[in-house]
Protein backbone atom coordinates (compact mmCIF):
# COMPACT_ATOMS: atom_id res chain seq x y z
CA UNK A 1 0.00 0.00 0.00
CA UNK A 2 1.38 3.34 -1.00
CA UNK A 3 0.66 6.12 0.89
CA UNK A 4 -0.88 9.46 -0.86
CA UNK A 5 2.20 11.67 -0.30
CA UNK A 6 2.01 15.01 -1.09
CA UNK A 7 4.91 17.78 -0.95
CA UNK A 8 3.25 20.13 1.79
CA UNK A 9 5.12 23.44 1.47
CA UNK A 10 7.25 23.46 5.43
CA UNK A 11 5.37 25.42 7.75
CA UNK A 12 7.55 28.46 9.22
CA UNK A 13 8.67 26.39 12.06
CA UNK A 14 10.54 24.17 9.50
CA UNK A 15 11.44 27.21 7.23
CA UNK A 16 13.76 28.96 9.35
CA UNK A 17 15.08 25.39 10.82
CA UNK A 18 17.13 25.87 7.28
CA UNK A 19 20.31 27.10 7.98
CA UNK A 20 20.67 28.93 4.62
CA UNK A 21 17.52 30.04 4.71
CA UNK A 22 17.95 31.31 8.38
CA UNK A 23 21.68 32.78 6.16
CA UNK A 24 19.31 34.42 4.06
CA UNK A 25 16.27 35.92 5.34
CA UNK A 26 18.76 37.00 8.93
CA UNK A 27 21.31 39.26 6.33
CA UNK A 28 18.67 41.70 6.14
CA UNK A 29 18.50 42.31 9.54
CA UNK A 30 21.92 43.43 10.73
CA UNK A 31 22.39 46.67 9.47
CA UNK A 32 19.08 47.42 10.51
CA UNK A 33 18.93 46.10 13.66
CA UNK A 34 22.73 47.96 14.51
CA UNK A 35 21.80 51.17 13.53
CA UNK A 36 18.25 51.37 15.89
CA UNK A 37 20.89 49.23 19.05
CA UNK A 38 23.29 52.44 18.00
CA UNK A 39 20.67 55.67 17.90
CA UNK A 40 19.05 53.68 21.50
CA UNK A 41 22.18 54.09 23.18
CA UNK A 42 23.06 57.31 22.16
CA UNK A 43 19.56 58.37 23.11
CA UNK A 44 19.99 56.00 26.30
CA UNK A 45 23.37 57.59 27.26
CA UNK A 46 22.28 60.95 26.72
CA UNK A 47 19.81 60.16 29.44
CA UNK A 48 21.64 58.56 32.05
CA UNK A 49 24.76 61.07 31.91
CA UNK A 50 22.76 64.48 30.85
CA UNK A 51 19.08 64.41 31.07
CA UNK A 52 18.55 62.30 34.35
CA UNK A 53 18.90 64.08 37.91
CA UNK A 54 21.71 62.45 40.20
CA UNK A 55 20.81 60.55 43.40
CA UNK A 56 20.17 62.70 46.22
CA UNK A 57 22.43 60.05 48.16
CA UNK A 58 24.66 58.38 45.84
CA UNK A 59 25.18 61.69 43.67
CA UNK A 60 26.78 61.19 40.43
CA UNK A 61 27.47 57.50 40.99
CA UNK A 62 24.12 56.55 40.31
CA UNK A 63 24.51 56.81 36.68
CA UNK A 64 26.57 53.33 37.21
CA UNK A 65 23.19 51.57 37.51
CA UNK A 66 22.70 52.48 33.85
CA UNK A 67 25.08 50.36 32.25
CA UNK A 68 24.59 47.87 35.13
CA UNK A 69 21.30 47.39 35.24
CA UNK A 70 20.72 46.25 32.10
CA UNK A 71 23.82 43.80 32.13
CA UNK A 72 22.65 42.06 35.24
CA UNK A 73 19.52 41.80 33.42
CA UNK A 74 21.03 40.21 30.17
CA UNK A 75 22.99 37.68 32.79
CA UNK A 76 19.63 36.11 33.46
CA UNK A 77 17.99 36.91 30.56
CA UNK A 78 20.85 34.94 28.00
CA UNK A 79 20.85 31.95 29.78
CA UNK A 80 16.99 31.57 29.13
CA UNK A 81 17.45 32.19 25.77
CA UNK A 82 20.25 29.70 25.81
CA UNK A 83 17.87 27.17 28.02
CA UNK A 84 15.45 27.81 25.31
CA UNK A 85 17.24 27.17 22.83
CA UNK A 86 18.61 23.88 24.51
CA UNK A 87 14.94 22.19 24.39
CA UNK A 88 14.85 23.43 20.77
CA UNK A 89 18.32 21.11 20.35
CA UNK A 90 16.63 18.37 23.03
CA UNK A 91 12.73 18.46 21.60
CA UNK A 92 12.85 19.47 17.86
CA UNK A 93 16.52 18.50 16.74
CA UNK A 94 16.39 22.11 15.60
CA UNK A 95 20.00 22.29 13.26
CA UNK A 96 19.78 26.27 14.14
CA UNK A 97 19.19 25.63 18.55
CA UNK A 98 22.38 24.35 19.00
CA UNK A 99 24.33 27.05 17.02
CA UNK A 100 21.95 29.39 18.87
CA UNK A 101 23.09 28.23 22.26
CA UNK A 102 26.64 27.91 21.38
CA UNK A 103 26.61 31.65 20.06
CA UNK A 104 24.72 32.48 22.83
CA UNK A 105 27.06 31.23 25.50
CA UNK A 106 30.32 33.83 25.63
CA UNK A 107 27.91 36.58 25.60
CA UNK A 108 26.15 35.97 28.66
CA UNK A 109 29.28 35.47 30.38
CA UNK A 110 30.29 39.27 28.92
CA UNK A 111 27.30 40.99 30.15
CA UNK A 112 27.87 38.82 33.03
CA UNK A 113 31.20 39.72 33.86
CA UNK A 114 30.03 43.18 33.16
CA UNK A 115 27.68 43.31 35.51
CA UNK A 116 29.66 42.32 38.39
CA UNK A 117 32.36 44.68 37.53
CA UNK A 118 30.28 47.53 36.98
CA UNK A 119 28.58 46.04 40.24
CA UNK A 120 32.27 46.20 41.89
CA UNK A 121 32.39 49.78 41.17
CA UNK A 122 29.69 50.81 42.20
CA UNK A 123 29.75 49.47 45.54
CA UNK A 124 33.28 51.08 46.33
CA UNK A 125 31.92 54.70 46.86
CA UNK A 126 28.55 53.96 48.16
CA UNK A 127 29.05 50.30 50.49
CA UNK A 128 32.88 50.99 50.33
CA UNK A 129 33.78 47.75 49.57
CA UNK A 130 34.22 46.42 45.68
CA UNK A 131 33.59 42.73 46.87
CA UNK A 132 30.85 42.25 49.63
CA UNK A 133 29.88 38.32 49.69
CA UNK A 134 26.05 39.37 49.39
CA UNK A 135 23.78 36.99 47.84
CA UNK A 136 22.28 38.84 44.47
CA UNK A 137 26.47 39.45 43.80
CA UNK A 138 27.44 35.78 44.46
CA UNK A 139 24.65 34.38 43.15
CA UNK A 140 25.92 36.39 39.77
CA UNK A 141 28.98 35.69 40.41
CA UNK A 142 28.03 31.40 40.27
CA UNK A 143 25.86 32.52 37.29
CA UNK A 144 29.47 33.70 35.73
CA UNK A 145 31.43 30.35 36.51
CA UNK A 146 28.47 28.91 34.79
CA UNK A 147 28.55 30.25 31.60
CA UNK A 148 32.26 30.03 31.47
CA UNK A 149 31.89 25.82 32.49
CA UNK A 150 29.85 26.04 29.28
CA UNK A 151 32.02 27.65 27.19
CA UNK A 152 35.03 25.30 28.36
CA UNK A 153 32.56 22.86 27.52
CA UNK A 154 31.85 23.85 24.30
CA UNK A 155 35.73 23.75 23.35
CA UNK A 156 36.59 20.33 24.78
CA UNK A 157 34.44 18.88 22.10
CA UNK A 158 35.32 18.13 18.56
CA UNK A 159 32.04 17.31 16.85
CA UNK A 160 29.77 20.06 17.36
CA UNK A 161 26.66 18.33 16.66
CA UNK A 162 27.57 15.78 19.68
CA UNK A 163 28.70 18.76 21.60
CA UNK A 164 25.28 20.63 20.85
CA UNK A 165 22.55 17.40 22.24
CA UNK A 166 25.34 16.55 25.65
CA UNK A 167 25.17 20.33 26.41
CA UNK A 168 21.61 21.10 25.73
CA UNK A 169 20.97 18.21 28.73
CA UNK A 170 23.40 20.41 31.39
CA UNK A 171 22.37 23.85 30.37
CA UNK A 172 18.89 22.34 31.43
CA UNK A 173 19.89 21.24 34.60
CA UNK A 174 21.55 24.28 34.91
CA UNK A 175 18.60 25.99 34.57
CA UNK A 176 16.86 23.97 37.00
CA UNK A 177 19.77 24.37 39.73
CA UNK A 178 20.32 28.31 39.42
CA UNK A 179 16.89 29.21 41.42
CA UNK A 180 18.04 27.13 43.74
CA UNK A 181 21.73 28.64 43.89
CA UNK A 182 19.86 31.98 44.12
CA UNK A 183 17.69 30.99 46.76
CA UNK A 184 20.52 29.12 48.76
CA UNK A 185 22.48 32.60 48.58
CA UNK A 186 20.27 34.74 49.97
CA UNK A 187 19.62 32.29 52.66
CA UNK A 188 22.88 31.99 53.51
CA UNK A 189 23.88 36.26 53.54
CA UNK A 190 22.17 39.59 52.11
CA UNK A 191 22.98 42.82 51.94
CA UNK A 192 22.12 44.16 48.21
CA UNK A 193 18.60 46.27 47.73
CA UNK A 194 15.70 43.94 47.17
CA UNK A 195 14.42 43.90 43.02
CA UNK A 196 12.85 47.51 42.86
CA UNK A 197 12.10 47.73 38.96
CA UNK A 198 9.44 45.45 38.58
CA UNK A 199 8.17 44.31 41.99
CA UNK A 200 4.48 43.32 42.74
CA UNK A 201 3.44 46.46 44.95
CA UNK A 202 4.51 48.44 41.72
CA UNK A 203 7.45 51.24 40.86
CA UNK A 204 9.69 52.63 43.60
CA UNK A 205 11.46 53.61 40.64
CA UNK A 206 11.00 57.71 40.26
CA UNK A 207 10.23 58.53 36.05
CA UNK A 208 13.19 60.80 35.48
CA UNK A 209 15.43 57.62 36.16
CA UNK A 210 12.98 54.46 35.60
CA UNK A 211 12.70 55.93 31.63
CA UNK A 212 16.55 56.52 30.90
CA UNK A 213 16.82 53.35 32.37
CA UNK A 214 14.39 51.57 30.22
CA UNK A 215 16.11 52.90 27.56
CA UNK A 216 19.56 51.77 28.22
CA UNK A 217 17.94 48.78 28.86
CA UNK A 218 16.17 47.90 25.69
CA UNK A 219 19.62 49.39 23.92
CA UNK A 220 21.68 46.58 25.67
CA UNK A 221 19.06 44.03 24.75
CA UNK A 222 18.92 45.10 20.74
CA UNK A 223 22.62 44.83 21.05
CA UNK A 224 22.31 41.31 22.21
CA UNK A 225 20.18 40.40 19.44
CA UNK A 226 22.57 42.10 17.03
CA UNK A 227 25.77 40.45 18.17
CA UNK A 228 23.82 36.86 18.41
CA UNK A 229 22.40 36.89 15.12
CA UNK A 230 26.42 37.98 13.84
CA UNK A 231 27.86 35.36 16.23
CA UNK A 232 25.27 32.56 14.93
CA UNK A 233 26.16 33.46 10.79
CA UNK A 234 29.50 33.11 11.81
CA UNK A 235 29.16 30.18 13.47
CA UNK A 236 27.16 28.72 10.65
CA UNK A 237 29.68 30.14 8.11
CA UNK A 238 32.65 28.50 10.33
CA UNK A 239 30.88 24.92 10.19
CA UNK A 240 30.49 25.00 6.53
CA UNK A 241 34.30 26.32 5.56
CA UNK A 242 34.97 23.05 8.09
CA UNK A 243 33.13 20.68 6.03
CA UNK A 244 34.29 22.53 2.95
CA UNK A 245 37.92 21.68 3.84
CA UNK A 246 36.98 17.87 4.83
CA UNK A 247 36.08 17.65 1.79
CA UNK A 248 39.32 19.28 0.05
CA UNK A 249 41.16 16.89 2.39
CA UNK A 250 39.05 13.89 1.15
CA UNK A 251 39.48 14.79 -2.44
CA UNK A 252 43.18 14.95 -1.80
CA UNK A 253 43.57 11.90 -0.56
CA UNK A 254 41.51 9.76 -3.29
CA UNK B 1 15.75 -5.69 40.71
CA UNK B 2 18.49 -8.89 40.47
CA UNK B 3 19.64 -6.92 37.29
CA UNK B 4 20.32 -3.59 39.62
CA UNK B 5 21.72 -5.40 42.27
CA UNK B 6 23.87 -6.93 39.74
CA UNK B 7 25.58 -3.30 38.51
CA UNK B 8 25.75 -2.44 42.32
CA UNK B 9 27.68 -5.55 43.04
CA UNK B 10 29.92 -5.30 39.98
CA UNK B 11 30.78 -1.83 40.44
CA UNK B 12 31.82 -2.56 44.13
CA UNK B 13 33.71 -5.73 43.12
CA UNK B 14 35.80 -4.25 40.65
CA UNK B 15 36.77 -1.02 42.97
CA UNK B 16 37.69 -3.03 45.57
CA UNK B 17 39.78 -5.95 44.01
CA UNK B 18 41.41 -3.86 41.29
CA UNK B 19 43.34 -0.57 42.26
CA UNK B 20 41.94 0.18 45.61
CA UNK B 21 40.52 3.64 44.53
CA UNK B 22 38.69 4.03 47.40
CA UNK B 23 41.27 3.72 49.89
CA UNK B 24 43.66 6.51 47.87
CA UNK B 25 40.31 8.75 48.27
CA UNK B 26 40.17 8.21 51.67
CA UNK B 27 43.98 9.01 51.88
CA UNK B 28 43.56 12.11 50.22
CA UNK B 29 40.62 13.32 52.12
CA UNK B 30 42.88 12.41 55.69
CA UNK B 31 45.72 14.56 53.84
CA UNK B 32 43.59 17.54 52.87
CA UNK B 33 42.85 17.97 56.48
CA UNK B 34 46.72 17.44 57.59
CA UNK B 35 47.99 19.89 55.41
CA UNK B 36 45.42 22.72 56.67
CA UNK B 37 46.96 23.23 60.07
CA UNK B 38 50.02 23.92 58.17
CA UNK B 39 48.50 26.56 56.24
CA UNK B 40 46.37 28.63 58.98
CA UNK B 41 48.34 27.55 61.79
CA UNK B 42 48.26 25.00 64.55
CA UNK B 43 45.83 27.06 67.29
CA UNK B 44 43.40 25.02 68.07
CA UNK B 45 40.81 27.25 69.09
CA UNK B 46 40.63 28.66 64.99
CA UNK B 47 40.61 24.73 63.71
CA UNK B 48 38.09 24.07 65.71
CA UNK B 49 35.85 27.13 64.65
CA UNK B 50 37.21 25.82 61.15
CA UNK B 51 37.06 22.09 61.26
CA UNK B 52 33.05 21.74 59.60
CA UNK B 53 34.15 23.75 57.12
CA UNK B 54 37.29 22.14 56.20
CA UNK B 55 35.82 18.64 56.56
CA UNK B 56 33.25 19.29 53.65
CA UNK B 57 36.14 21.35 51.56
CA UNK B 58 37.99 18.19 51.95
CA UNK B 59 34.94 15.88 51.13
CA UNK B 60 34.02 17.90 47.79
CA UNK B 61 37.42 17.89 46.59
CA UNK B 62 37.57 14.36 46.89
CA UNK B 63 34.17 13.43 45.71
CA UNK B 64 35.21 15.36 42.59
CA UNK B 65 38.31 13.47 41.96
CA UNK B 66 36.65 10.37 41.84
CA UNK B 67 34.30 11.68 39.56
CA UNK B 68 36.62 10.65 35.99
CA UNK B 69 36.16 6.95 37.22
CA UNK B 70 32.53 6.62 36.80
CA UNK B 71 31.57 5.78 33.81
CA UNK B 72 35.41 6.32 31.88
CA UNK B 73 36.20 2.85 32.22
CA UNK B 74 32.89 1.61 31.10
CA UNK B 75 33.20 3.62 28.27
CA UNK B 76 36.58 2.32 27.22
CA UNK B 77 35.88 -1.54 27.90
CA UNK B 78 32.80 -1.16 25.76
CA UNK B 79 29.93 -2.14 28.72
CA UNK B 80 28.60 1.07 28.47
CA UNK B 81 27.49 0.41 25.25
CA UNK B 82 26.56 -2.86 26.29
CA UNK B 83 24.16 -0.88 29.11
CA UNK B 84 22.63 1.07 26.59
CA UNK B 85 21.00 -1.59 25.14
CA UNK B 86 20.65 -3.56 27.85
CA UNK B 87 17.11 -4.93 29.02
CA UNK B 88 17.43 -2.88 32.36
CA UNK B 89 16.96 0.94 31.44
CA UNK B 90 19.56 3.09 31.42
CA UNK B 91 18.20 5.39 34.12
CA UNK B 92 18.32 2.19 36.64
CA UNK B 93 21.57 1.44 35.72
CA UNK B 94 22.54 4.79 36.04
CA UNK B 95 20.56 5.06 39.51
CA UNK B 96 22.67 1.85 40.51
CA UNK B 97 26.06 3.62 39.87
CA UNK B 98 24.91 6.49 41.65
CA UNK B 99 24.34 4.21 44.87
CA UNK B 100 27.93 2.09 44.28
CA UNK B 101 29.82 5.32 43.78
CA UNK B 102 28.61 6.71 47.07
CA UNK B 103 29.13 3.93 49.25
CA UNK B 104 32.48 3.83 47.31
CA UNK B 105 33.58 7.44 47.15
CA UNK B 106 31.11 9.01 49.73
CA UNK B 107 30.84 6.56 52.73
CA UNK B 108 34.57 5.49 53.04
CA UNK B 109 35.05 9.53 54.19
CA UNK B 110 32.58 9.45 56.71
CA UNK B 111 33.96 6.77 58.26
CA UNK B 112 37.22 8.25 58.10
CA UNK B 113 36.43 11.50 59.78
CA UNK B 114 36.70 10.77 63.35
CA UNK B 115 40.81 11.31 62.61
CA UNK B 116 39.55 14.72 60.73
CA UNK B 117 37.65 15.39 63.83
CA UNK B 118 40.66 14.28 66.21
CA UNK B 119 43.28 16.24 63.53
CA UNK B 120 40.97 19.58 63.67
CA UNK B 121 40.39 19.71 67.71
CA UNK B 122 36.14 19.13 66.64
CA UNK B 123 34.23 18.42 69.85
CA UNK B 124 31.86 15.05 69.76
CA UNK B 125 28.86 17.40 69.09
CA UNK B 126 29.97 18.83 66.36
CA UNK B 127 31.72 15.79 64.33
CA UNK B 128 27.96 14.42 65.11
CA UNK B 129 26.53 17.34 63.41
CA UNK B 130 29.31 16.79 60.80
CA UNK B 131 28.63 12.94 59.86
CA UNK B 132 24.82 13.65 59.83
CA UNK B 133 24.91 16.42 57.06
CA UNK B 134 27.65 14.65 55.31
CA UNK B 135 25.19 11.58 55.24
CA UNK B 136 22.33 13.56 54.20
CA UNK B 137 24.68 15.80 51.74
CA UNK B 138 26.87 13.87 50.02
CA UNK B 139 23.96 11.50 47.83
CA UNK B 140 23.20 15.07 46.33
CA UNK B 141 26.87 15.28 45.67
CA UNK B 142 27.41 11.84 43.83
CA UNK B 143 23.80 12.36 42.48
CA UNK B 144 24.87 15.93 40.89
CA UNK B 145 28.77 14.70 39.97
CA UNK B 146 27.12 11.63 38.37
CA UNK B 147 25.35 14.35 35.55
CA UNK B 148 28.65 16.17 35.25
CA UNK B 149 30.74 12.62 34.23
CA UNK B 150 28.21 11.81 32.16
CA UNK B 151 28.28 14.89 30.03
CA UNK B 152 32.28 14.79 29.75
CA UNK B 153 32.27 10.73 28.90
CA UNK B 154 32.73 11.24 24.95
CA UNK B 155 35.62 14.07 25.97
CA UNK B 156 39.18 12.48 26.01
CA UNK B 157 40.29 15.20 28.54
CA UNK B 158 37.40 14.80 30.44
CA UNK B 159 38.96 14.46 34.00
CA UNK B 160 39.12 17.99 34.81
CA UNK B 161 36.34 19.75 33.01
CA UNK B 162 33.46 17.82 34.59
CA UNK B 163 34.29 19.06 38.41
CA UNK B 164 34.86 22.70 36.96
CA UNK B 165 30.84 22.26 36.07
CA UNK B 166 29.46 20.78 38.89
CA UNK B 167 31.36 23.14 41.40
CA UNK B 168 28.80 25.86 40.81
CA UNK B 169 26.46 24.18 40.73
CA UNK B 170 27.04 21.87 44.32
CA UNK B 171 27.44 25.46 46.07
CA UNK B 172 24.08 24.80 47.20
CA UNK B 173 24.98 21.39 49.00
CA UNK B 174 28.01 23.33 50.56
CA UNK B 175 26.22 26.33 52.17
CA UNK B 176 23.13 23.94 53.54
CA UNK B 177 26.28 21.25 54.49
CA UNK B 178 28.07 23.55 56.64
CA UNK B 179 24.71 25.77 57.79
CA UNK B 180 23.41 22.66 59.09
CA UNK B 181 26.54 21.90 61.57
CA UNK B 182 26.78 25.97 62.24
CA UNK B 183 27.71 26.28 66.19
CA UNK B 184 26.02 29.09 67.92
CA UNK B 185 22.35 28.28 66.39
CA UNK B 186 21.09 25.22 68.21
CA UNK B 187 17.81 24.70 67.08
CA UNK B 188 16.09 26.86 64.81
CA UNK B 189 18.59 27.80 61.41
CA UNK B 190 20.96 24.40 61.88
CA UNK B 191 17.26 22.50 61.34
CA UNK B 192 16.42 24.47 58.66
CA UNK B 193 19.46 23.82 57.10
CA UNK B 194 19.41 19.83 57.59
CA UNK B 195 15.97 19.90 55.64
CA UNK B 196 17.01 22.11 52.86
CA UNK B 197 19.71 19.71 52.33
CA UNK B 198 17.54 16.54 52.44
CA UNK B 199 15.20 18.44 50.26
CA UNK B 200 18.58 18.79 47.72
CA UNK B 201 19.46 16.00 47.73
CA UNK B 202 16.48 13.76 47.40
CA UNK B 203 15.62 15.98 44.44
CA UNK B 204 18.55 15.56 42.70
CA UNK B 205 19.06 11.91 43.50
CA UNK B 206 15.34 11.55 41.52
CA UNK B 207 16.31 13.46 38.51
CA UNK B 208 20.06 13.13 37.96
CA UNK B 209 19.27 9.25 36.53
CA UNK B 210 17.54 10.78 34.23
CA UNK B 211 19.73 13.58 32.69
CA UNK B 212 22.48 11.47 33.21
CA UNK B 213 21.10 8.71 31.49
CA UNK B 214 20.03 11.41 28.53
CA UNK B 215 23.51 12.45 28.20
CA UNK B 216 24.85 9.36 27.79
CA UNK B 217 22.65 8.46 24.85
CA UNK B 218 22.88 11.42 23.70
CA UNK B 219 26.67 11.48 23.49
CA UNK B 220 26.57 7.58 21.74
CA UNK B 221 28.76 7.97 18.64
Amino acid sequence: MTADVTLKKPNWFSRIANPGQFLAWSKGFVAPLAILTATLFAVGLYLAFFASPPDYQMGETVRIMYIHVPNAWLSQFVYGVMAVASIGTLVWRHPLADVAAKSAAPLGAVFTGLALFSGSLWGRPTWGTFWEWDGRMTSTLILFLIYLGIIALWRAFEDQGRAGRVIAVFTLVGALDIPVVKFSVDWWNTLHQPASVLSMSGEHVAPAILIPLLVMTLAFTLLFITLHIVRMRTEIFRRRAESLERQAAANLMA
Amino acid sequence: MTAFLAVIGRDLRLATRVGGDALTLVLFFVMVGVIVPFAIGPDSATLSRLAPGIVWIAAFLSMLLGLDRLFRADDEDGSLTLFRHAALPLEAIVAAKVIAHWLLTALPLIVASPILAVLLAMDFAAWEKTVLSLLLGTPGLVALGTIGAAVTVSLRRGGLIAPVLILPLSIPILIFGTGAIAAGNPDGISNAALLFLSAISLVTLVLAPFAAALALRLSED
